[in-house]
Parts: structure tokens; sequence; C-alpha cells
């Protein structure tokens, strides 16, 4: 119900909302629980194990039971916290966790089941038989335990990911929040300010007291003006810090769009990167209950959060209501609740020696509330006085307060552990357990609001000083400055199950169990429980929980220690980490200069990293990929081909010392090498592994390009600058990769001179463009360069040009060497006469192959060090036993030998003890007329002609086969030097 | 976590890759004994504590940076160029 002239919500703007299908009303700046508590709804969830009925226990991001869907299908969001969604206009909510409505649940039944669902239940129960686990308990426990679902349809990109840096970040707009960001942003530095709440204040917004003579909350709201108008300070309201990391980075969750009725683009969340050079931790403090019988009763809630809803919505959860605490704030409730009229049936405070602080209420010192009743809803509590007597009261509402616990999470978040203060019961942060970070106010157990403006302010002085600015101290008004007593109560002895997770459905049973079962470790008893293993992480329930444990155990509290506090400080969706990395944003798509023409030709396109290239270029008549990539394979075997290799790394090296830069990176030798000529060359990683392949261009004297294979291009640029940078800085050697900037096509093919002949402006012969040369030349007018290199195997080109001529050029190769009889190929057909050909890839050279093993051996030069050349000297990696590189051909030609499939003697059992090695590529050689494949195979030099056996377990194949030389095709190479 | 290349600047850890310790840069001799280039290549110290590291700024200026860092709390040290430190 809403009281009359109280609250600070907009009640000439009236909003409409549906919650459980049902048609609600509120105002502007309620909140969905601030709505329905005026609306006389109680319940709003049900718990998660026993499916208790729960209603609002806070006000905050804490919340533990009053857990919703918002929207629907993809839209959806749930355990959205009903104390935290604004309304709008138009806002639909759900109820979780219940079936088949929130008032009737049939899993209610498991509450009465709760003699047997006790801690270790699940470990306890479900051992035996194993088979049950998969098929009958995890289903059904998974059906019948958990909160909200979500669509299960891809999110698409409603999250959004942004970085921001300051000197001084404010985590927390309270009193001390607002202080520190002021005295810091008036000493000259740049401040973020971030505030989980849609507005600053914090607890002033909550609170019925005064500042500086005048009401804190509108001092809040002034304050809020006066920092917003400051140009060196930004503003992050609904922006919740998550997580302290190293060297000032902070993560925190924005809320943008949660509270709109009509987002239009704008993202529903974004997740922000903080870089901070220092930051001052206001986030205030987090009241804990009292653990009794049946205290989860809805109506039961924080005796703060119920002070909160009077004084800022002007609801309450019914007419009559008592207060239950152990500490002097919860007084305070008591006061403002029968200020505003309601009828306040009890202030009982567990303190034998408490002064009433509340007025004219009733006043019970050193009694106890032992039980509350009702089952939906509460009717009233019974209450146990000093001596010893008990009575009842009814009541539709009992604000209970344990004490706060200081918002100690983020002090924690590296490796701090906080330290318990006997004087406030509640754990404290400890100085400097975040470098660069200030606990100012409540957040390190400064209760009072004068204490919080004055150690805001010098927190954020400090703050700036350190970052050599300067400044005075703001004044600091006058504020409430009561002293907070607290005497210790965590659970009320009695019978019945007394809650603590409301959220995990915990008791102190449980606990208490916990500890007989030996679990005595802070750490073992939550997982044994569950004890704040839930969304709320036992915000208001841990220190219960380890009290509890503590007395369980004989300990003291300090010794029994805490639980680890970790990132994130409230749940943050998956979606909201990961923005921007979904799809695209995850696997970005490298396209090449012919990408367009390429699919316009109708080339289905591959993957290869990240690029694309296409796999084979359809022609009509062509049935299968087979019928297109043999005719690809013979149209460059017979006549010419086209192809574009510019996803191959390209690395430009000038300087003096590049012949002595590449000696030593290579293991064979390039200073001999002469201008205008290029030489194939392998590289190994210091392991003596070889590491990539590919060929290098001597331009001119002092102008090199080396190619690296697509996979490798970005592994090689990091080696080089790692060799040069570590082991050859006074070479005069510098490089750079341009693959980007050139296009590269291969001009393969007995016609291959016809056709290049044609585009470039001085035509070349034989004699000036032996195989092997490469020279800077004209091609169609543009300054290209021309390779005369072959991966096929025949008469071949590649011709590269400036990237922005790529697609032009691509075109009038492929159509010219369409009317030659030729065509574009694709992938399918490379592959096929490179294996021919028996020449490697990063299938063969895989990261646990030799120079040795793949036959070339004679490459690594005896005269030079190079990078590997010592480790791959290890006998072991010399081995004739090693598998060595060998061809395969099917016996029976079209028999496949799939990659992946291993080899064996033909009277071997097929098992790994007999395990001869394993074939890397495959293809059918339309050339040869029979399935070929490249494969390492034990001793294999030594067996040219032998016949094994391929045995592939995953596809059942069993193909007979012949040991050959890798090159299968053209031995002497003929074709290429013609 | 951030890290200082003397070149670019304090930048987030995202650009930089990390690559192991800067024992690396120790290369024995080409006529080493064999047990020593094993060592080279395979052994390494896990302190808790200080820590030299080699990290590429492979987003930024392909710098090899030597960072020295404490394990145990995630403190940067300070930061140089693997070229510079080569060259003195
Ligand atoms: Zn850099």
């Amino acid at each position: 119900m809403r009281i009359e002239g109280k609250g600070r919500i907009d009640r000439g703007n009236k909003i409409s909302f549906r919650f459980d299908g049902r048609d609600h009303h509120g105002f502007a700046a309620d909140t969905l629980a601030s709505a329905l508590m005026a609306e006389g709804v109680r319940l709003m969830g049900r718990s998660f194990k026993y499916h208790r009925p729960r209603g609002v226990l806070t006000l905050g991001s804490e919340e533990p039971n009053a857990l919703v869907t918002v929207g629907r299908g993809l839209a959806a969001d749930p355990n959205t916290r009903a104390t935290m969604q604004e309304i709008y206009e138009g806002l639909e909510a759900r109820s979780q966790n219940r079936w088949p409505s929130l008032d009737f649940d049939l899993m209610g039944v498991n509450d009465l089941a709760a003699p047997f669902l006790g801690a270790g239940f699940y470990y306890k129960t479900f051992m035996w038989p194993k088979a049950f686990w998969e098929k009958l308990y995890e289903p059904v426990i998974r059906r019948a335990a958990g909160l909200g679902a979500l669509s299960g349809k891809a999110d698409g990109e409603r999250c959004d990911k942004a970085f921001a840096f300051c000197d001084v970040l404010v985590i927390g707009g309270g009193p001390a929040g607002l202080m520190a960001a002021l005295s810091a942003a008036q000493a000259g530095a740049d401040v973020i300010l971030c505030e989980e709440e849609n507005g600053l204040g914090g607890r002033l917004r909550y609170e019925d007291e005064e500042i500086g003579g005048g009401r804190a909350h509108l001092w809040a709201d002034d304050m809020a003006e006066r920092l917003a108008a400051m140009e060196n300070v930004r503003i992050m309201t609904r922006t919740a810090v998550t997580g302290a990391f190293d060297q000032g980075t902070f993560g925190a969750l924005q809320r943008v769009s949660h509270h709109l009725a009509k987002p239009g683009k704008r993202p529903r969340e974004t997740f922000w990167r903080i870089a901070a050079k220092r930051a001052v931790l206001c986030a205030g403090a987090l009241e804990r209950h009292i653990a009794f019988r049946d205290n989860d009763r809805p109506g039961v809630m924080m005796a703060g959060a119920l002070r909160g809803y009077l004084n800022r919505f002007g609801t309450v959860p019914g007419r009559n209501v008592a207060v239950f605490g152990n500490n002097s704030d919860a007084h305070r409730t008591a006061r403002d609740l029968a200020q505003a009229g309601v009828n306040v049936v009890a202030l009982i405070d567990s303190r034998h020696d408490a002064e009433n602080l509340a007025g004219d209420v009733p006043f019970y010192p050193g009694a106890q509330v032992v039980r509350g009743l009702g089952r939906k809803g509460l009717d009233g509590i019974v209450l146990r006085l000093p001596n010893g007597r008990e009575e009842r009261f009814a009541v539709q509402a009992l604000g209970v307060s344990g004490g706060w616990n200081p918002s100690v999470h983020l002090t924690c978040h590296m490796n701090g552990r906080p330290v318990w203060d006997e004087r406030l019961l509640a754990f404290v942060p400890k100085d400097g357990a975040v470098p660069g970070m200030r606990v100012a106010g409540a957040a390190r157990g400064r209760f009072s609001t004068a204490e919080c403006l004055k150690e805001g302010a010098d927190a954020g002085l400090e703050a700036a000083k350190a970052l050599g600015f300067s400044g005075d101290l703001p004044r600091v008004p006058d504020a409430e400055a009561g002293r907070y007593r607290i005497g210790r109560l965590m659970a009320v002895a009695g019978k019945g199950r007394a809650w603590l997770d409301f959220q995990n459905d915990v008791t102190v049973k449980d606990v208490k169990q916990a500890a007989a079962e030996n679990f005595r470790s802070v750490e073992h008893m939550k997982r044994y429980t569950t004890q704040g293993m839930a969304t709320d992480q036992g915000k208001s329930s841990n220190v219960l929980a380890l009290a509890v444990l503590a007395d369980a155990t004989g300990r003291e509290i300090p010794e029994t220690g805490t639980t680890t506090f970790r990132p994130p400080y409230t749940p943050v969706a998956i979606a909201a980490l990961g923005a921007g990395a979904e799809g695209k944003g995850f696997a970005p798509e490298r396209l090449t200069t012919s990408d367009e023409s390429t699919r316009a030709r109708g080339a289905p396109m591959i993957e290869a990293g990240l690029w694309y290239r296409p796999s084979y270029f359809p022609r009509a008549g062509e049935e299968t990929w087979r019928d297109s990539c043999d005719r690809e394979v013979r149209m460059v075997r017979e006549n010419v081909g086209v192809c574009d290799v510019s996803t191959l790394g390209k690395i430009a090296l000038q300087g003096r010392d590049v012949g002595a830069f590449l000696d030593f990176v290579y293991a064979n030798t390039f200073s001999t090498l002469k201008p205008g000529r290029v030489r194939y060359g392998i590289m190994l990683r210091e392991d003596g592994h070889v590491m990539d392949d590919g060929t290098t261009a001597r331009l001119s004297e002092t102008s090199w390009v080396l190619t690296t294979t697509t996979a490798a291009a970005g592994q090689v640029v990091r080696h080089l600058d790692w060799v040069r940078q570590a082991f050859c800085p006074n070479m005069d050697v510098r490089f750079v990769s341009e693959t980007e900037q050139w296009a590269q096509f291969a001009v393969a093919g007995p016609k291959a001179r016809e056709l290049v002949n044609d585009l470039l402006d001085t035509p070349i012969d034989g004699e000036v463009f032996p195989f092997m040369a490469c020279a800077e030349r004209q091609i169609c007018g543009v300054k290209g360069r021309l390779f005369r290199i072959s991966f096929s195997g025949e008469h071949a080109y590649e011709v590269a040009v400036p990237a922005r001529y790529g697609a032009s050029l691509f075109g009038l190769l492929a159509d010219r060497a369409e009317a030659m009889g030729g065509g574009a190929y694709g992938m399918e057909a490379l592959n096929v006469l490179r294996i021919e050909k028996g020449h490697i890839t990063h299938a063969e050279i895989h990261g646990r192959t030799t120079a040795f093993d793949i036959g070339f051996q004679r490459m690594l030069s005896g005269k030079k060090e190079f990078i590997g050349k010592a480790l791959a000297a290890r006998p072991g990696l010399l081995e004739e036993s090693r598998e060595q590189l060998v061809g395969l051909r099917a016996l029976k030609p079209e028999q496949p030998l799939p990659a992946g499939g291993h080899l064996f003697e033909t009277d071997a059992e097929p098992i790994r003890e007999n395990d001869l090695g394993y074939i890397t590529s495959t293809c059918f050689s339309p050339t040869l007329g029979e399935t070929r494949a490249l494969a390492f195979l034990r001793n294999g030099r030594a067996r040219h002609g032998d016949r094994i056996r391929m045995v592939d377990h995953l596809r059942d194949q069993v193909t007979w086969c012949e040991v050959t030389d890798p090159v299968a095709f053209d031995p002497e190479g003929g074709r290429l030097r013609d | 976590m951030r890290i200082t290349c003397p070149i670019c600047g304090e930048r987030d850890r995202r650009e930089f890759y990390y690559q192991g310790a800067a024992s690396m840069l120790d290369r024995p001799d080409p006529d080493a004994d064999g047990q020593v280039w094993s060592d080279y290549l395979h052994l390494r110290d896990n302190p808790a504590g200080l820590t030299r590291e080699l990290w590429y700024h492979e987003a930024g200026c392909g710098a090899w940076l030597i960072v020295e860092r404490n394990t145990v709390t995630h403190e940067i040290i300070g930061t140089e160029l693997v070229e510079a430190a080569d060259a003195d």
C-alpha cells in the first residue's frame, strides 16, 4: 500500500505494467518491487529448491527473492531483480520457478519433503545406480530446480562493450562517493563516478534526514547537478562496477535500456572496461538478516529496505508492522514508519541494554522474534520476551536488521582478505588490498552520514594528490552523526527451519549438519550446503552462515575465515561480457580483392583462417565438386589456370644485412641469392622442428620479399621481430608485413607465359625470365612484381599488383585464361596439383615434423649458424625409424585414402601398437587416374614400392596401397623449367 | 592488466602477446653442449615473486619487451625493450 504524502515519486505520472498477466499501475520513479508492493503484492517468487513462497527482501541489487523475467521471446531477460527494474509503460514481467502459477506451485511439495532434501542431499542420494544419473536424476532435478530460463535462441547483438579512462574512479554515488568525486575533480583530476542505481545519493535517497540544514536527498540532487556541470567529471549511473583487476582496470556493467519502453537501437547493456589511475571505493554497506524460524515469509524484509520503500516510494507491505533488530539502526525504521502514520506494533531489539531511539512505539528490549507466521504472506510473529514468555503479534510486515556489512567485495578481488571488526560485528576491508584504491565511508564501516561525507572528501583529494594534483578539501556540510551500536545475534535458537540463504534454500540446520559431517572449512561448508552460491552470492546471509559454522565448530569468526569474494559483484550476462565477439566479431572475415568476382563466378567459399577462398569454380554440366576440381586440374596441366594467392603472407625486407638476417632465420642460405632471383626456404623453430616454408625473392641488392604460408603469416612476423630484436640488433635490416597491400595471382600451365605476356608492358621469354626469376615489371601500365615460381609443378608465374588493382587484374586474367581454354581454379584443384607434386603445406609441417622427416635434411646448411640448428641435430630427430614423408597410391584407383587414416603392415592387426604412421593429405589425381596421398611412415624413404594397409577406424575404411616417392608427377621437374 | 610499452605507452594487455621467460634471450653458443641447449629450450624457473618475461606488442609497434612482474601481487615493476637490452 501507498502512504499519502510520503515518497519521492512522480504521482502525476501514472504508468501501467503487467505482472503474471495482471494489469498493475505505478508511478514514474517506481521500481517493479515498489510498484507491486504499493498494489499489495507480497508474493513475488518461489525459492530454488523447496519452492517456498518468497517476497521482496531488499531494495537493491543484492535481492535474493524477487527475481522475475522481463519481456518475451528473444527479448526476455530472466532473473531480473524487481528491486532494480524501473517500471515503464507496457512493462511485462513474470514470476519464475513456479508451475502452474506463483500462487499455486506444484513443486511446493518439495517443501514437505524437506527433511530428506538437506545439505549434501545431491551428493548422497544420486550416487547409485550410475546409469540413473544421466537418464533420470539430472533431467528431473534440472526441471524442478532453477530460476528463469533463456530463450534458447542466439542473443543477437543486444549488448555492447566500451572502454573508458580516468584519473580517479569513484565507485558508488552515495554521500562518500559524491564528496570524493567533488574533491578529486576540484583538484583537477579526470573523474568517473559510477553508481549502480539510476540516480546519485546512495542511502540518502532512502533516508529521512538532513544535510547542511536541508533535506539530504535534495542535497544529493544538488551535488549531482554540480558534478554534472564539471567538465572533468563523467557520471555513469545504472552502472555497477563488477570487478577490480590488475593495474587499475575495472569491469563495469551499465544497464543502458532496461528501463526504456522503446530502447530503439540502444544496446540492452554495455560492459565497460575502465582504466583508472586511482580509485575510491564508496560502495556503502548491505544489511544482513537474522535467522529465525520461517524468517522467509513474504512480508519479512530488511529493516533498512522497509524504511527505504517508505521514504523513497511511499510504500509499505502492510498496515501493521514490527521491527526486529540487534542494532541501533533498526530503530530508525520504526521511527520513520511511526512518523508516517504506520502502525508500528513492536520494536524488538535483542540487546537487553538497548535504549529506544524510535520515539513513541511499543519497545521490547532483550526480546527476540522466534517465528514468522503465515504461508504465502506474513500474518504474524511470535516474540520471546526476556522472561521466556512467548507472545504473538498480528503483523503483515516485519523489518529485520542483523547489522550492516561494509561492501568489501571489490577490495577482495585481488586476493585481499577482509578483517573482522569485533565492534561492528562485520568484516571491514584491509587497507591497500587493491593497489591504488582507497575505501571511504560505510564501505569501511563508517556508517554515519557525517563520517561518510568527511571520509569521501578526504579520499577523493588524496587520490588526486597522489597523481600530482593539488587542491583544498571542499566544505563538508553538517549531517547525521548518530553512533551505530550492535549486539551479537545471528541466529535465534529454536526449533524449525531458520533460513540463511534464501536463493539456495540453506538453513541453519544445513550448516550445522555440514559441520557435523566435518565440512568445517568455510569453503567446504559453502560447497556442501550451496550457501552463497546463488546469483546474490549470499550478500545478506554469508556472515550469518559463517557465524553459525563458527559456533558449531567452537571457533571464533576470524579463525573460521570467510569465503572468497570474486568478480563479478553483481551478475553479468555472458552476452555482455562477450559483447562484440559474436559471429563476425569473433571471427572477422578477411576478403581478397578477387572476392566479388569469385563469388560472381559461383564459387563456393571455404575458410582459410579468417580468409575466404574459392573452393572451386563450377561450370554448366558439372554436378559435383569433383567434376569441377578434376576439370580445373586438367586445365592447369594442359592449358592455363589462374588462382588468387594473395592470402600468403608477404613480408618486405630492406637493408644491407637482409641476406645475413635470412641466413640466420632460415635453415638454408639466402645471402648468396642474386638480385632478380627467388629461392625456396624452410624456417625452423629453435627446437629444431619446421615452423614454415615459402619463397623469398631478392628484387634488388637491398630489397627483398619473403612469403609465408597463409596459416603462419602472423607467427612468422612475430618470429622475425623476435629474432631481429633479440639476436640481431646491430644488423641493417627492417621489415614490414605487406600481405594486404598486394594482390597476387598464380598463373600456371603450359600457356602461362602466353597469358602473362598479354598483360606485361614488355613481354618476357625463357631467356630473360627463367624458372625462379623475379623482377618489378609494368603490368597493364601498373608497377607490379613478377615471380616465376610454381606450386602446381607447371610452368607458372605469380603476378602481384598493389591491392587496389587486384580486382581488375583478376578479372582480366580469369577472362583471358577462359578465352584461351583455361580459367580460374580454386583450393580443391590447388590442393590436388600440389599433392601430385609432393609439395607440403601445414598439413605436413604441422609442428611435430622436422626437416629430416619431410626429406629436407640436406637443406640445413652446415656452413652457418641458424635458428633451430643445434636442436635439429639431436640424435632422436635423425633416426631412420622416424615417420618420414612418403607418397601413397591406392591399389584400387578409386578407393579413398582419407587424411587421418593410419598405416599398418599388410598382415598386422590394426591396433595402436602396430601403428606405422598416418595420412596428412589426400586427393583423387585426375592426372594419374588414382587416389594419391601424402603420409608419414616409419622408415618410409626406404620403403618406396612396399605394399601397406591403410585403416581408418573412424570411417571404417580399409585401403591397400603402395608406398611411393612423395613426388608422383613429373619428378624431374621438366614442366616448370620449360 | 596494463603494460607500459616503452614506445607506445600504457596499453591494455589485450594488445600484447605473451611468450614466456626472458631466459630465451640467453641463447647458447652455436657449439655449446647439447645439454646446455636442452636446458635453454626446456628449463624454466617458476618463481612465486619476481619474474622477467617476454611480451610482444603485437597489436601495437611490434616491439618485444622484457616485463618484470611479480607473480604473487601481479605488480609490474618495469618494462624495457628487448632490442635496447641487447644492444648494450
Ligand atoms: Zn608498442
